[in-house]
């Protein structure tokens, strides 16, 4: 597992059903491309994030697969629309999937009125 | 210097065509033009970070391409019925100057396509 791994979440507190939530993530991370040498001309490992999820309340929101050309600390930021039956508290879950086969998690719970 | 020209010389040298590059994501299908938009600089100073935002209203999918780069395909983003919009953004890498490409896949089954010339200062050398 990458040391130093942290992730940061920005989304409002509350959002009306039937709303849009805008979302802006990003996550700590070398995104070590797998072309760069090091001082004795050895090629370093790739070792990246090569997948993004979000979901909402157990359903996928968004699937992101990226590759090395993703810039260190990957950041995105995309639109939900929260479906009018959501409860009054709807859970985001994000998920971001290492190389090395960690998987870094982080929730976000807004409050629906 | 010379070894990244080498580089990115050896890698348009081995380049397969365009349409290979993008027949992964489109299974070989037929791209139209339009429908796609790509917001990005048109020249960057430092190619190691560049905001873009690319959007496709109707897309169930956009495929991310800068083919100059030694790993062409950037990401490729799936949307679902919770996207209000067909929109994201990110920040890539660019090895040289080059196009950058989006390529839609529509909720009719079609691919639509965008396409923005970025001229690259600083090369972002090995990305």
């Amino acid at each position: 597992m990458a040391t130093g791994v942290k992730t940061r979440i920005k989304l409002p507190a509350s959002a009306a059903r039937g709303g849009v939530v805008t979302i802006k993530t990003q996550i700590t991370h070398i995104m070590e491309n797998g072309h760069r040498r090091d001082g004795n001309g050895n090629l370093i490992p790739r070792a990246i994030i090569h997948r993004f999820t979000c979901d909402f309340e157990g359903e996928n929101l968004v699937d992101l697969k990226m590759g090395p050309s993703i810039s260190t600390n990957p950041y995105f930021k995309f639109d939900a629309r929260l479906p009018y039956d959501s409860p009054s508290e709807g859970l985001f879950e994000f998920k971001w999937h290492d190389d090395d086969g960690s998987i870094y998690g982080d929730v976000r719970t807004i409050l629906i009125t | 210097m010379g070894l990244a020209s080498a580089t990115v010389l050896g890698r348009i040298a081995m380049a397969g065509s365009e349409s290979e590059e993008l027949s992964q994501f489109t299974g070989g299908a037929a791209i139209s033009e339009g429908g796609v938009e790509i917001d990005i600089a048109s020249f960057v100073e430092d190619g190691h970070s560049v905001p873009i935002i690319v959007r496709a209203d109707g897309a169930e999918a956009i495929g991310l391409f800068a083919l100059l780069n030694p790993t062409p395909e950037l990401a490729i983003i799936r949307f679902t019925r919770l996207s209000a919009t067909r929109a994201m953004s990110t920040k890539i890498r660019l090895a040289a100057s080059q196009d950058v490409i989006a390529v839609a896949r529509m909720g009719d089954g079609t691919f639509r396509r965008a396409t923005k010339h970025v001229s690259v200062a600083l090369g972002g050398c090995n990305v």
